[in-house]
């Protein structure tokens, strides 16, 4: 079975600044992977390459059976990204955001009121403009967003930022669902002990290299026997 | 690619429905100016109503530089570039979406403009039907050449002070023949009603080549590589 | 250490120099053609200031075409160089045509403004004043807004990744316009007098005239080349400041990993290493 993600010795310049500078790393499907390290260290990075918003500058890096040195774009519908900004129109409600990337991303309408109760918007707050939420609550919009995808591959960037003790418990749960329904998830936190206990493994990036995977704290059954197929 | 072209429009139609920009402020603006080239041209109602086909474009042309600013400062958000990327939007279906939403506040401004020169200049109006067409043409080739250089300056440094510079030689000829067209129309220059179609053309020409270059270059545009 | 080898050789090739790669802001190719263009221009003032006879109608006034008429001439080469530039920039990728597009505009703007001046010192005697909306003089006027419009963006682009394809666009809708710009001008003026150029008219000019005309258009166009080459060169070698340090640059980069792993993990700072010590084999065994 191919691995979900797949980078050898990927590197990725930002500007002139190679903030991957040969990355190693391999994501088994229904895994998820936490990605940690310091600030800088070249996490977000790491996910956006995979996202294929960023081009490779050397190495390989497959993702979801996309080479993303020659087809990037078919990979960008099949992955959904958080990223640090949430990515959302400050002038429209949550409702009239949530909408606009279901309807952009092809998906119906009827998804838009289930997703936002998932991630406890619904009633007074679905209807506030973005730009009035506070940050939490912004975070859990984008959510919302990320979850009318439909994606293969989850690509967090600090999921868990901003979030009180409730919104971090739902980012648990949503993670652990999808992982469980078959989706794949990389998440890049500070949040260690909360996210090495959601996590198969715990990857640690330094430098721009992944430079130790261990094992992470997820119950996991079957986790030797996926892992060893891989 | 049109649905697309739908999804983003209406987008930009709902963020101007919730926040009333282009109403409290573009609409306003665009009075202001009208009265302002009064005081300028001041007590000399021939010079006024011989000029105001140009100084209707002019007005026009200022508005259009800040309603481009402000549909693409609503795309700059933290996040929504990449989301956008994501989204599997046809690139040209987003250019001929943001282009729309610009047409439809551009034509908006124009009925108001003009309705206000009608009231504030005491305009007389000939050919209502050659005023629409050029007023049209022109719109459609402001809206697509102000989207693509709105595009063009995403995420640039200094894009409030490079977007009038660019964008408004490049519409030069739009202003030329669309005041032409509404001197035939208003009967106040020596351009005839023959040569006024000639120009609706050249501004028709204008809108198909910034519509066409809008949609290959959109693709280009959006990405980072 | 293998995989880590593969992955830096890869990366600096791009930056290395090639075959031809300009290594100094001159070569002896540019060198002589510097010698020609500054012994030619000498030479064709001379004629045209000195040698060539005064025009029958605009007595000593009609020398100033003689920098006028080629200026504008390679000013319109230089946007059309530029135009072609931006095309091949989207065509081929390639950086060459990204410096020489940029470089050609920058000389077009000096040419298109030595054009307007000389035409506008030419215009005061002549027509009796300094500016008049002609066509031509329209075109040109909005041909240098539109390109100081175009490098500006350069500019202010400078350094980031994406300029040669924003600027090839830039480059490319601009001149796109130049037709309709043309187009509409000369309508716009329909009403005033024909072409300026006509007043020089085919059968005054002959003989050292016509000789000295085409004498500092000569110079004039190795000018351009002259300049284009040191322009392009100069840019080249800005560019090549910066990546020069690439693969250090990568380097620096993993030692920021380095610096703090070996505290926890002696041999951490390379990725092969790293693997061997995971845990997890199964995903991270390699090759």
């Amino acid at each position: 079975m191919p691995n979900v993600v797949h980078l050898r010795d990927a590197v990725c310049v930002l500007g002139r600044f190679p903030a991957l500078a040969g990355a190693t790393l391999d994501v088994d499907a229904g895994e998820i992977v936490l990605l940690q390290g310091p600030n800088g260290a070249g996490k977000s990075t790491l996910l956006r390459l995979c996202a294929g918003l960023l081009p490779l500058q050397s190495g390989e890096a497959e993702v979801l059976g996309c080479d993303l040195a020659t087809d990037a774009r078919s990979v960008r519908r099949r992955v959904a990204l958080l990223g640090h900004g949430v990515g959302l129109y400050e002038e429209l409600t949550v409702t009239d955001n949530v909408a606009f990337w279901a309807a952009a991303g092809k998906h119906g309408a009827d998804e838009v009121d289930a997703a936002i109760t998932r991630v406890g918007l619904a009633g007074r707050l679905a209807d506030v403009e973005v730009a009035r939420l506070s940050a939490g609550q912004r975070r859990r919009a984008a959510l919302a967003v990320l979850l009318t995808r439909h994606a293969e591959l989850w690509l967090l960037d600090e999921p868990h930022a901003g979030l009180d003790a409730q919104g971090r418990d739902l980012v648990d749960h949503l993670v652990s669902t999808a992982a469980e329904a078959g989706v794949t998830v990389v998440i890049a936190s500070h949040d260690l002990d909360r996210s090495t206990a959601l996590a198969d493994r715990v990857a640690t990036i330094d430098g721009g290299v992944v430079s130790a995977v261990v094992d992470g704290a997820r119950p996991r059954p079957d986790a030797a026997e996926l892992t060893s197929a891989g | 690619m049109l649905v697309d072209a739908w999804v983003i429009a209406a987008k930009d139609l709902r963020i101007e429905w919730r926040s009333r920009v282009a109403f409290n402020q573009l609409a306003p603006f665009a009075l202001v100016v009208l009265v302002l080239f009064a005081f300028a041209l001041d007590s000399q109602q021939t010079v006024l109503a011989e000029a105001t086909p140009g100084l209707l474009w002019i007005t026009i042309l200022l508005a259009l530089v800040l309603c481009v600013q402000r549909t693409f400062v609503t795309e700059g958000a933290p996040g929504l570039a990449d989301q956008l990327r994501l989204s599997g939007l046809d690139p040209a279906g987003i250019f001929l979406g943001k282009a729309l939403g610009v047409f439809v506040q551009l034509v908006a401004l124009e009925i108001l403009t003009v309705a206000g020169a009608a009231i504030l200049y005491s305009t007389h109006f000939g050919s209502i039907g050659l005023m629409i067409c050029a007023a049209l043409a022109a719109s459609v080739g402001l809206a697509a050449s102000g989207s693509l250089y709105g595009a063009l300056l995403l995420g640039v440094r200094g894009r409030e002070t490079l977007l009038p510079l660019l964008l408004l030689p490049v519409v030069a000829p739009v202003l030329i023949g669309a005041t032409s067209a509404f001197q035939a129309a208003l009967g106040t220059g020596d351009v005839t009603l023959d040569q006024a179609w000639r120009w609706v053309g050249l501004l028709a020409a204008f809108a198909v080549a910034y519509l066409l270059a809008g949609l290959f270059a959109f693709g280009p545009l959006l990405e980072d590589t | 250490m293998t995989s880590i080898d593969t992955g830096l050789a890869e990366a600096p090739s791009a930056v290395e120099p090639t075959r031809d790669a300009p290594v100094g802001t001159s070569s002896t190719a540019s060198r002589i053609l510097g010698v020609v263009t500054l012994v030619l221009t000498a030479v064709g003032l001379t004629y045209s200031l000195v040698i060539s006879p005064p025009d029958a109608n605009q007595s000593n006034a009609a020398r100033l075409l003689y920098i006028h008429v080629p200026s504008a001439i390679i000013a319109y080469v230089a946007f059309g160089v530029t135009a072609i530039a931006s095309v091949m920039v989207l065509w081929r990728k390639t950086e060459v045509w990204d410096l020489i597009a940029g470089a050609s505009a920058e000389i077009g703007i000096v040419f298109t403004s030595l054009c307007l001046i000389t035409g506008m010192l030419w215009g005061r005697p002549i027509w009796g004043i300094y500016w008049t909306w002609d066509a031509r003089l329209t075109t040109t006027a909005l041909l240098l807004v539109l390109f100081v419009g175009y490098v500006a963006l350069r500019r202010a682009l400078a350094g980031t990744a994406n300029r040669a394809k924003w600027c090839a666009i830039a480059g490319i809708i601009a001149a796109i316009d130049v037709p309709i710009v043309h187009q509409s001008t000369n309508w716009w003026v329909t009403l005033h007098q024909g072409q300026t150029v006509r007043l020089l008219g085919e059968s005054e000019i002959g003989g050292t005239m016509l000789f000295s005309l085409l004498l500092m258009m000569v110079a004039g166009l190795c000018g351009y080349v002259w300049l284009l080459l040191i322009r392009f060169r100069v840019g080249y070698l800005a560019e090549r400041v910066d990546e020069s340090a690439f693969d250090e640059a990568i380097a620096q980069r993993r030692a920021e990993a380095a610096a703090q792993k070996r505290t926890a993990h002696r041999t951490a700072p390379t990725a092969p290493v790293a693997q061997k010590m995971a845990t997890h084999t199964a995903s991270t065994e390699v090759d």
